[in-house]
């Protein structure tokens, strides 16, 4: 099968949606004749002009709110925020906005919008520009959050969202823009709400998602040599949660870690935890762990930034000390 | 506007051998606009920086080594590492920060100016901000509120004609980010930002108003970045052909150099020699900057108890 970028997995998306429904547009900064600062929009402005490719000023709240408006008004908007930090000047839109008038209204209006950026951290680029922010989404009832890892998920998650009658919160990572993956060449959805076993094991679940998920897959390779047996689950969708999945591979390895990229406090991480104790108590032989970045705000220096987030060493030593059923070592500085 | 073209140029170099990371936001070409204007301030008056700072903050007199060694993410400088090329913080000489976020400074200088009419004291806060900020909802909301309680605020626009890569006109629903004043009942000026004198002498009329209480101006600088938004794009090869140049012709520093050669107020071995100690000192800085240590994480980790390390490893 061939393979394709994420970047261009969700351009052909764009591309074949907008083709497909003559009310499906494009918002966002500098996506017009550049095509995005993340060239995600290429092609688009001269295939379907500017009514539908709309380049906006640097205004998050005004034109996410025009694309909550234009949703009620029978559009299916599909707006690009650059980096997700920047949606914190938009979020009485995407809040109290775009999440609940759906029930407000009694559903007298619909709000199909799809709200698509790009998060992380380890790009040396501070506090402002490293968040990742999907548990804050989670948490508001009237959002759908969907978070693809590979090409393959982006393409056919992004073409579920966009067709979706609810708003959905889809959740990209820089560093996965670069990576390439197997893409079929024709029509497909990727269902939300269904998560994916990436790895089949039986001493430990780790559930992971979006980049961090490729760490996990790597550490799972390097711990198969030394007779670990990980399996690893990415739900793909956080709301949505493919809680079953999670639980019965909970119930088969008795273990569950969590590994994230978002600060762990209050997190997704904490709620699949929440949720596995809740349903399958039992079935846990220790505790359930999540690991994830420090709760700071992200500083500049590498040396600083590589401190906040987990590294491979740590993520290899933790496996192994669940893996082998030990309390995990804990550092309290 | 040496020092800061010098600079830049010096911040580039750095960035491509990794010395300094992430996000680089170069100033060259609207250097006039950080000069003239912190020209017309007092040591103690205050500035708002943005995410393409660093000018400011040589305009406000800071310290290149602890400039350059914050871009290296070193411990010595101005935030010990942790905020970097965007976020560069020196109360000590007036500057409350740079900002990642466009727009989000703004009404952080509103706030700066309120707490010197709350003091009573007699200095003025400038913000700099840009044609792209002017359309956030910050800006509209800081206008009225600082027009409103007649506050000492400077809004500075440095219209340097494009958003990241969108240009103005495609932005921006009138012709000049300095009609929007007229809506919020304060003087709206344009200036050309390439001429320092202009900028200066614009921004001291608004300096003037402010110290006497009569409230805040907005000032725009027309200006040109003449290069990429930031270094990992390559937005300022797609412009129309020879807009770069024509900016380039009526280059801040060659109209100033001319000026002075022209009005027999420097010669030209005056103006190599300025030259040559501003490279001086840059390679000091430079030198300082490498030379520095990291921070330490342990003591990060010290300093941040709830940072629930735990969860890290």
């Amino acid at each position: 099968m061939r393979q394709i970028r994420y970047t261009q997995a969700l351009n052909e998306a764009l591309h074949e949606e907008m083709e497909r429904d003559p009310s499906v547009m494009q918002l966002g900064e500098d996506i017009g004749p550049y095509g995005g600062v993340w060239e995600i929009h290429r092609g688009l402005l001269s295939k379907f002009g500017p009514m539908r490719v709309r380049q906006t000023p640097i205004s998050e709240c005004g034109f996410i709110g025009l694309a909550v408006g234009a949703a009620m008004s029978g559009l299916r908007p599909v707006v690009e925020i650059m980096y997700i930090d920047f949606i914190t000047t938009a979020m009485d839109q995407v809040i109290n906005q775009a999440a609940k008038l759906p029930l407000m209204s009694g559903g007298a209006v619909k709000v199909p919008l799809v709200i698509r950026g790009e998060q992380g951290s380890g790009t040396r680029e501070a506090a402002q520009h490293s968040q990742n922010l999907e548990s804050w989404f989670v948490h508001t009832p009237g959002l759908k959050v969907v978070m693809p890892s590979t090409p393959y998920d982006a393409k056919g998650l992004l073409k579920s969202a966009i067709r979706d009658d609810e708003p959905v919160m889809f959740l990209e990572h820089r560093l996965l823009y670069g990576e390439k993956g197997e893409v079929p060449e024709g029509e497909y959805v990727v269902p939300i709400g269904e998560g994916i076993v990436r790895r089949e094991g039986k001493d430990l679940t780790v559930v992971s998602t979006s980049y961090f998920l490729l760490k996990v897959l790597e550490a799972a390779q390097t711990l198969e040599a030394e007779g670990i047996d990980v399996e690893v689950i990415d739900p793909r969708t956080l709301m949505p949660l493919d809680i079953n999945l999670i639980v019965n591979s909970v119930q088969k390895t008795g273990k569950l870690l969590v590994v994230q990229e978002a600060t762990v406090v209050a997190s997704m991480g904490a709620e699949i935890v929440r949720q596995v104790v809740e349903t399958a108590f039992d079935a846990l032989q220790a505790t359930p762990r999540v690991i994830g970045n420090a709760h700071v705000p992200m500083p500049y220096s590498p040396v600083l930034e590589d401190t906040c987030m987990p590294s491979r060493g740590d993520l290899l030593e933790t496996i192994r000390q669940m893996a082998v059923g030990t309390r995990s070592k804990r550092i309290v500085s | 506007m040496v020092t800061i073209r010098e600079f830049e140029e010096l911040t580039r170099r750095l960035y491509k051998e990794h010395v300094i990371q992430g996000a680089l936001h170069l100033y060259i070409g609207e250097e006039a606009t950080a000069v003239g204007a912190c020209a017309a301030l007092r040591p103690d008056d205050y500035i708002l920086s943005t995410h393409r700072g660093h000018g400011h903050c040589i305009a406000k007199g800071g310290d290149l080594k602890k400039m350059l060694a914050e871009l290296a993410g070193r411990r010595t400088g101005y935030c010990r590492g942790r905020g970097g090329s965007m976020h560069l913080f020196a109360p000590d000489i007036g500057l409350m920060g740079g900002n990642g976020i466009v727009g989000g400074g703004i009404p952080l200088a509103l706030g700066v100016a309120y707490a010197v009419r709350y003091n009573e004291t007699d200095q003025v806060v400038v913000c700099f901000f840009s044609d792209g900020a002017s359309n956030q909802g910050t800006w509209h909301e800081s206008m009225n509120m600082a027009a409103l309680w007649n506050l000492p605020l400077i809004f500075l626009c440095e219209n340097n004609q494009y958003a990241a890569t969108t240009p103005v006109a495609d932005t921006l629903c009138v012709p000049d980010v300095a009609r929007r004043a007229a809506g919020y009942g304060m003087p709206g000026e344009v200036v050309d930002g390439m001429d320092v004198e202009a900028v200066r002498e614009a921004t001291a009329r608004a300096v003037s108003r402010a110290r006497l209480g009569e409230g805040p101006s907005l000032i725009e600088c027309v200006t040109f970045r003449y290069e990429a938004h930031c270094m990992v794009l390559a937005d300022h090869r797609k412009r129309p052909k020879g807009e770069t140049e024509r900016w380039q012709g009526h280059d801040p520093i060659d109209l100033l150099e001319k000026r002075l050669l022209n009005d027999k107020q420097a010669t030209s071995e005056e103006i190599a020699s300025l030259r040559q100690s501003v490279l001086d000192k840059l390679q000091e800085a430079e030198f300082f900057a490498r030379e520095s240590e990291f921070p330490d994480p342990e003591e990060f980790r010290a300093e941040h108890e709830r940072g629930n390390w735990q969860c890290v490893r």
